[in-house]
């Protein structure tokens, strides 16, 4: 921010591969107002499309890139600034700025993943930020750390936000025990002891869900607050369709479908998207870890463990959250934990993170800061 | 993550780590390691692109075998071993010996299966260096790829990225059936991305989307690709967005996904570095014309060499290989075309 209280918009860096972003769609007019959270204009990488928010609330003052442009991350894309600042002053910040854009060796030096030991396995983890009441990001069955890309930086603000691959998944060991519940969670726990995290808030989506509700009921004392997405383990039904064709899919015809499932926009599954979700799948061990998951969890459309009755008597502050379009676990089961706040997102499927990003955002970060 | 490798060294991890986890993988071939018998250090060399030096230290000499200088030798003993159980990786070093021992590749490997009534699998790997822009002149220097995808009971790779070249060589090796692998040389170096360190395998039969486009297809196999993907960026400066398609396995060839795209953007160039005659551009052109006729736009546009050696003047050469320039010219004769 300048001294005046203008504010650029830049291209954000979505991930290591993102060195540009193309503008979609402005939803504010110029002259508009904005609160800070609100979602001012759509930009789209190669690897998927996605609103930026405004940083401080004040009045959007230029749209200087248009829909359709490109622009390298870094690139001013528009102006907010109080009503009180004179145009003459906007123009000069917009004619004076310069692109700062991460040049490789500086991006490298950005937040890289690492590795810990655990319990004799290799658990890759990220931290984003600094300080705080940490944030744990558990991700769900096939996931891994990049599915919190627009989440994770975001949260850092305050705190430091720590996410990890699964074992199974991404950059971790390929040994998932038996598959279960209970498997990941003494990895994830491992996880949280290895880092020296005293207490933490855990995020967790999907089958994160179930896991950090595990985490929970085995170390309440660590648990600061539980924000379940879009969770396993509140209810008997689950999409196993989804679960079986993303395990059998090899190729990109046969895994389209199934990603585009996951959410309510069909046009958020780009070919890259699709093309990620495979370079992950072909790694060594990868596949067969997922089997043994899915057969130790799922039985068809009926997951197995239903931790909603346990996880109700925790006495610890919790909250679900849930698109209302989701079609892998239906949003019915938000109602199943007791004492817990419940978000529903319109215009939301599996994953909310990704599709409502501003409101998730600015709903974990509100509710793990009100926790003290 | 974000660790980037030249096709080179993507090539040789693939080589480690598919000996390190099946011994029966066994690789021979002229100065693979350094020359047997000669003075001096035995890994001296690793091949004559240096691709597979450090595995003969690592893996002994049972297993990795420098033979005599004899192209009959080292496929008829690849292919016999392969019959027998080993899982051996041959290097022919140029495509263009292959004429020696062509009998065994051509009647034998790829014949074995069918022959036997399906009981006998000879997962063997041959690879083979090919392409022209080294300077090696014309018996050095040719992509004669198509004379092996025209045969049966072989596979056939012609990677373009170090991130395939890795899963690819991984899947061959794997793979119970003949598979030939050409790996051009320009490339080793020429060619650095994103790849992996664990082992991973990319299925045969999918071909890459190199880049989305709704205006023309491009379909260009190894070095080509690049050259495509340059052309490609010059043409989207003048609004003209291409797709580029590279088939990373010509034989199987994943024929969807080209007519697909060209239902899209209902026209297509191909680009092959091969000869003009009988080569992947007329077979590719040929299967749109059949299954894709009503999606055209356009005439089909071939981008290829002259029906001519390849020259040894290095200016000679140069006027040889398909250029970005002349891609561009054919992706604008198909988008201009009038009717």
């Amino acid at each position: 921010m300048s001294e005046n209280g203008i504010v650029a918009i830049t291209v954000p860096k979505w991930g290591m591969a993102m060195d540009e972003g193309t503008v979609t769609a402005w939803h504010i007019d110029e002259g508009g107002t904005v609160e800070a959270g609100d979602e001012v204009l759509d930009v789209e990488s190669t690897k998927i499309a996605n609103a930026i928010e405004a940083k401080q609330a004040g009045v959007l003052r230029r749209q200087v890139a248009a829909v359709g442009q490109t622009l390298p991350v870094g690139g001013l894309l528009g102006v907010i600034a109080p009503a009180d600042v004179g145009d003459a002053e906007v123009d000069t910040f917009i004619d004076g700025f310069v692109v700062v854009a991460p040049d490789d060796d500086e991006a490298e030096s950005g937040p890289q993943p690492q590795s810990i030991g655990v319990h004799g396995q290799t658990i890759q983890y990220l931290v984003h930020g600094e300080g705080g009441v940490p944030i744990l990001l558990i991700h769900g069955f096939g996931g891994d750390i990049n599915l919190w890309m627009f989440n994770q930086p975001i949260l850092a603000d305050t705190r430091a936000v720590y996410a990890l691959d699964l074992p199974g998944h991404g950059g971790s060991s390929k040994d998932v025990g038996d598959g279960s519940i209970a498997f990941l969670a003494q990895a994830t726990i491992g996880t949280i002891d290895a880092l020296g995290l005293e207490t933490c808030h855990l995020v967790g989506h999907s089958m994160g869900g179930a896991v950090a509700m595990q985490v929970a009921l085995d170390h309440p004392e660590r648990i600061a607050s539980m924000t379940l997405i879009a969770p396993a383990g509140l209810g008997p039904e689950i999409n196993g369709a989804y679960i079986a064709g993303y395990i059998a899919a090899e190729r990109r015809k046969d895994m389209k479908p199934m990603v585009a499932q996951l959410f309510a926009d069909q046009s958020l599954v780009t070919r890259q998207m699709v093309e990620d979700v495979l370079r992950a799948k072909r790694i060594d061990g990868i596949n067969a870890a997922l089997a043994t998951i899915a057969a130790a969890q799922f039985d068809g459309d009926r997951q197995k463990l239903d931790l909603s009755d346990q996880a109700g008597r925790l006495d610890l502050p919790k909250q679900v959250l849930w698109g209302a379009d989701d079609h892998i676990i239906p949003v019915s089961h938000a109602n199943h934990l007791s004492g817990a706040n419940v978000t529903i997102l319109d215009g939301a499927g599996h994953m909310p993170m990704m599709e409502k990003t501003p409101d998730i955002n600015q709903t974990i970060a509100a509710f793990v800061a009100s926790q003290v | 993550m974000a660790r980037t490798l030249s096709m080179r060294q993507a090539l040789s991890e693939a080589f480690h780590q598919v000996m390190e986890e099946d011994e029966r993988v066994i690789m021979l071939g002229e100065d693979i390691a350094g020359g047997k018998g000669a003075p001096g250090d035995q890994d001296a060399w690793g091949g004559d692109m240096g691709i597979t030096k450090g595995l003969q230290p690592r893996f002994g000499e049972e297993r990795v075998l420098d033979t005599p200088i004899s192209e009959s030798a080292i496929i008829g003993s690849a292919v016999g071993a392969a019959t027998c159980g080993l899982r051996p990786i041959a290097e022919l070093m140029f495509v263009d010996f292959m004429g020696v021992c062509f009998d065994q590749i051509l009647n034998q490997a790829a014949k074995f299966r069918y022959m036997f009534g399906g009981k006998a699998e000879t997962p063997v790997v041959i690879r083979t260096q090919i392409g022209a822009g080294y300077n090696a002149a014309a018996q050095h220097s040719q992509c004669l790829y198509p004379i092996f995808a025209h045969i049966p009971g072989i596979k056939c790779v012609v990677p373009a990225s170090a991130y395939d070249a890795k899963g690819l060589m991984i899947q061959a090796v794997r793979d119970d059936d003949p598979v030939i692998f050409f790996e051009h040389k320009v490339m080793y170096d020429e060619v650095r991305d994103e790849v992996p360190e664990e082992p991973y395998t990319i299925p045969f039969g999918e071909a890459n989307i190199v880049r989305d486009g709704g205006d023309c297809t491009i379909v260009a196999m190894a070095r080509m690709v690049h050259k495509a993907k340059e052309a490609a960026d010059a043409l989207a400066k003048d609004g003209i967005e291409c797709e580029i398609i590279d088939p990373r396995t010509i034989s199987p060839l994943d024929e969807d996904t080209i007519l697909e795209s060209v239902e899209n953007t209902g026209r297509l160039v191909v680009v092959d570095e091969a000869y003009p005659r009988c080569n992947m551009a007329t077979d590719i052109s040929a299967l749109v014309a059949q299954q894709g006729f009503a999606d055209l736009k356009a005439p089909i546009e071939m981008v290829s060499p002259p029906h001519v050696p390849v020259p040894f003047a290095p200016e000679l050469e140069e006027a040889f290989i398909p250029t970005p320039e002349g891609i561009a010219k054919a992706v604008r004769k198909t988008v201009g075309y009038a009717g």
